[in-house]
């Protein structure tokens, strides 16, 4: 290991690695909630804790992680409205699918990464977007989904790429 | 003690496998929170009042951090107005042209309202149909008073029908063609319009001179003019309706009477052209009917006031030898009543009749008496001679029974 990757590395503190993205997805949904236009347009809404989802499943398996991700969703649930589970369940789902296939994404390049990112993305969303279907009885706008939730989301990969790479070594039991 | 030190220090749990067991909690979890949505978003429970809580937090918060967006906001609009202040100000100069525009638009809808307000609220009595219309153009001589009004045939005005402002009567129409009408106003030279005075009930003749005020001639009251008098229509020649209001009466310079006129009140534009031709198009022609009038009897109850007095007395028919009963008329009571131009020939008919049956009782009666004092027997006292009737009507010898008098001739 070089010393700049020993450098790059950080402990295993729940604090870090777990806490403060919870935090800071918290505070960015509220803070992109606010009712404000900016030439017109509202500000886009992206689905902050899935990018925690995807950079704490490649991060290392844990226990904490599905309970944050619950709280998470539970939140946002709360805090967007809708039926209850639906956020939840959505980002459970994106955790697993990275945690089920995460040995062929860490150490990969930062393209591939991403459309494995794109990939739970949109697994989630299409989740997310079922559940709500035969909750509501409606079908969601697909246009308005995919501009005011799915790509703001993609565009968050360089966040939980940079996330994932702060404590992917933290533990060398799961390089 | 830590757990390290314990007996369960050397146990290593895959955490992996833990990983996917909390996973699994978690979605089991979260499914059950799924499952236990209520359907109904209206129904309350716990989990709205958590949502309420949220929502009570997200608002302020929302707000404030919505605020120094806002300041940023209105700052950039106050430099953006700074470095556009030249081109808005020729924007807003135009819009405000074009505001004044509209706001003697609306000064002029509002008038032109109200004007036609006062026109249709002019209501005669009987009513009458009319029709509005706006005066087009003002055409005068140096005597003549006439305006054009945008109403012609097509709207059924004719000739001589009355035309009246909103405050009064203004002339009458003397020209009209298809869409377009003449008023000949009252000021006019040829104008002569019957009035009545009605304090004193008197009768004139408005005669219009060219001048303002026309005049009052031909005046006929039995009490003297005041001035302030109101005048109106009189009806008389059936030009005009009677009642509709003309001015009042004021003492002109030359010392005549003159009327100032309703109409000067505001200018004549909008206009009420009556429809009225003659006073038949109000009379009730149900109630102008023919009918049976009341049984007018002289003094002489046998004969009537009706028919023929002297000619059918003067010549008498000639008598048949038998015919000693008078003729009886005996009208059917049930028999409708006959129009009045068809009653006048059965009535004389009758009357001829009657007056033909009275002359041979006539006759007869001193047959009667000659053959009777021929005949044997014990004398009567002679009958006490009837009153002699005011008439000249040759009285009867014998008033002919209740039964077989002559009844009445309805008309």
């Amino acid at each position: 290991m070089t010393s700049a990757g020993i450098a790059s590395t950080r402990s295993m503190n729940p604090i870090g690695w777990l806490g403060l993205p919870m935090l800071v997805c918290v505070v960015a949904t509220v803070l992109f909630a606010t009712p404000i236009r900016i030439f017109g347009v509202s500000l886009p809404q992206p689905i902050f804790p899935l990018a925690a989802a995807f950079a704490w499943a490649l991060i290392r398996p844990s226990i904490l992680p599905p309970f944050a991700l619950l709280l998470l969703g539970f939140f946002l649930d709360v805090f967007w409205g809708g039926p209850q589970g639906v956020w939840p369940l959505c980002l459970l789902t994106a955790y697993a699918a990275v945690l089920a296939v995460r040995r062929l994404i860490t150490g990969q390049d930062f393209i591939v990464v991403g459309a494995w990112y794109a990939a739970a993305t949109l697994l989630a969303l299409a989740v997310a977007y079922g559940v709500m279907s035969l909750v509501t009885g409606v079908a969601p706008n697909l246009v308005a989904v995919g501009w005011m939730y799915a790509l703001p989301t993609l565009l968050l990969f360089p966040f939980a790429r940079r996330l994932a790479e702060r404590y992917e070594d933290a533990d060398v039991r799961f390089r | 003690m830590s757990l390290r030190d314990g007996p369960f220090g050397d146990i290593r749990v895959p955490l992996t496998w833990s990983a996917g067991a909390a996973l699994v909690i978690a979605v089991i979890i979260a499914c059950a929170i799924l499952l236990s949505h209520p359907r109904d978003p209206v129904k309350a429970g716990a989990y709205d009042a958590a949502r309420h809580a949220v929502d009570s937090v997200a608002g302020p918060v929302g707000g404030v951090l919505a605020a120094p967006v806002r300041w940023t906001h209105d700052g950039l609009d106050s430099v953006r107005g700074y470095f556009f202040a030249v081109s808005e100000n020729h924007r807003l100069k135009a819009e405000l042209a074009k505001a004044r525009t509209a706001q003697d638009d609306l000064a002029a809808s509002e008038m032109e309202n109200a004007r036609l307000r006062a026109v249709l609220a002019i209501r005669t009595d009987p009513p009458l149909p009319h029709v509005a219309a706006e005066t087009i153009a003002d055409t005068r001589g140096p005597f003549a008073n006439t305006r054009l009004a945008n109403a012609g045939q097509d709207k059924g005005v004719t000739e001589g029908n009355p035309v009246l402002s909103e405050h009064g009567l203004v002339g009458r129409v003397v020209g009209v063609s298809s869409h377009v009408s003449r008023i000949l106003l009252l000021t006019d030279a040829e104008s002569r319009t019957p009035v009545i005075l009605v304090r004193t009930n008197g009768r004139a003749i408005l005669s219009g001179d060219g001048g303002g005020a026309p005049k009052l001639d031909f005046v006929r009251s039995s009490l003297a003019l005041k001035e302030g008098d109101r005048v109106l229509t009189s009806g008389d020649g059936g030009v005009f309706p009677r009642g509709l209001p003309v001015g009042t009466v004021v003492k002109g310079f030359d010392g005549g009477w003159r009327v100032a006129l309703d109409n000067d009140a505001a200018p004549i534009d909008f206009v009420q052209i009556l429809l009225f031709t003659d006073f038949a198009q109000i009379a009730n022609e149900q109630a102008l009917a023919p009918k049976e009038l009341p049984t007018a009897m002289t003094e002489e109850p046998s004969p009537s006031i009706v028919g023929p007095t002297g000619g059918a007395l003067a010549k008498p028919a000639p008598a048949k030898p038998g015919a000693a009963k008078p003729a009886v008329i005996k009208p059917s009571a049930a028999a409708p009543p006959a129009p009045r131009v068809a009653a006048k020939p059965d009535a004389k008919k009758a009357a001829r009749k009657l007056d033909a049956a009275k002359a041979d009782a006539a006759k007869t009666e001193p047959a009667k008496k000659t053959k009777a004092a021929d005949e044997p027997g014990p004398k009567k006292p002679p009958a006490k001679a009837p009153p002699k009737p005011k008439s000249k009507a040759p009285p009867a010898a014998k008033p002919p029974p209740a039964s077989e008098q002559p009844a009445d001739i309805p008309l």
